[in-house]
């Protein structure tokens, strides 16, 4: 069994690949870090479950 | 299955990554983030880091996907034009279905999560900025009248309102005169371009000023948009987005923006002709600084207010 060096469709389809891969990655960091940023300042605690002073 | 079975002939149109990216118009996206996070930034309500960072990708991401809308509708204009003829769909590396599923999924994407990220009123502003750019310009005005650049201009002025409206949750007279200022801007800017592309439109039969009403013409309202436009520029100078550093830098650019404007409007088009339009070119240029000057100006402002510097 040999392997053929890569032609250049499939360098191509990689680089799509990994920049779909990347981007996705990506969102998936920014949506944690909005969600912990919005969870810790109590964005979606219910007006009631506030304390008030 | 055999290896003879397998098409290893690369298409001459495969797209690459970066074709996809190309859609979204990556410079005037720049454009984009930079003005509405100056709109975010000069806002009086502090921002999380993390939100504001949101906010200004999703609206970039609406700005791209407007883009990508905009060359799937003009993809038949943009192979005449030899300014726009390497573009992603005309050069045959994407198509325009793709383009469309492209532009649509990533408008709808970046409303929803910029409405999450922030709130409803700038995802409304948002929808709205695409929606114009998309179907008034684009498929109406664009094609339609010479008062295209005009009307349409609003598209672009939206970012700074949308980033205002992401931080505060409203809109005010100053996030309504940073519109302005990128509302005026755009004739002067797009109007000297088509002075020295100017074969580009006629060919593609898009009604530019200068191909309905004659070069003349153009260069008058060169001339009217900068004069108004100075005095707006100048006069936010008093506004709360305003200061100092921004009267200082709005005096000397607009000095510099109507002096260009009447050698514009003074020059025959001989003397045009024969130093390949070196006036307009270099006007074009001056307006590219221009703005990026004005709204680096009230950023200024608004990063030395809290040190008690910035505004009056």
């Amino acid at each position: 069994m040999s392997f053929r060096e890569d032609h250049d469709l499939h360098k191509r389809r990689f680089g799509r690949n990994l920049g779909v891969a990347l981007t996705l990655a990506a969102f998936i960091f920014i949506v944690f870090g909005l969600t912990y940023v919005k969870v810790t300042r109590g964005d979606f605690e219910p007006v009631n479950a506030r304390i008030e002073n | 299955m055999s290896d003879a079975s397998i098409n290893t002939q690369a298409p001459e149109g495969e797209a690459s990554f970066g074709d996809y990216f190309a859609l979204l118009k990556p410079r005037v996206m720049s454009l984009v983030v930079f003005t509405a996070m100056v709109g975010l930034l000069a806002a009086p309500v502090p921002v999380h880091p993390m939100i504001a960072f949101c906010a200004i990708l999703f609206i970039a991401v609406g700005g791209g996907a407007s883009g990508a809308l905009n060359m799937w509708w003009d993809a038949d204009i943009d192979s005449i034009m030899s300014r726009t003829a390497k573009r992603p769909i005309p050069s045959g590396k994407v198509t325009g279905d793709e383009a469309f599923a492209i532009g649509m999924t990533l408008s709808v994407f970046a409303v929803v999560m910029l409405g999450l990220a922030a709130n409803w009123l700038a995802a409304g502003l948002l929808a709205f900025t695409i929606f114009f750019y998309v179907v008034i310009y684009t498929m109406w005005l664009k094609r339609w009248t010479p008062q295209n650049i005009v009307i349409g201009g609003a598209a672009g002025a939206f970012p700074p309102v949308v980033g205002w409206a992401a931080a505060t949750g409203g809109v005010s007279i100053e996030s309504v005169l940073m519109f302005t200022l990128i509302f005026m801007w755009t004739p002067p800017h797009f109007w000297a371009l088509c002075l020295f592309m100017k074969s580009d439109y006629k060919d593609a039969g898009v009604p530019m000023l200068h191909v309905t009403h004659g070069r003349r013409a153009t260069r008058n309202h060169i001339l009217v948009y900068t004069l108004l436009l100075a005095a707006i520029a100048i006069g936010m100078a008093f506004t709360g987005v305003g200061g100092p550093i921004y009267l200082a830098i709005a005096l000397v650019l607009n000095a510099l923006f109507v002096f260009g404007a009447v050698a514009i409007w003074r020059r025959s088009e001989e003397a045009s002709e024969a130093d390949n339009h070196k006036r307009e070119r270099s006007f074009f240029a001056l307006s590219l600084l221009y703005l990026f000057l004005h709204f680096g100006a009230i950023l200024a402002e608004a990063t030395l207010k809290p040190y008690g510097l910035g505004g009056w």
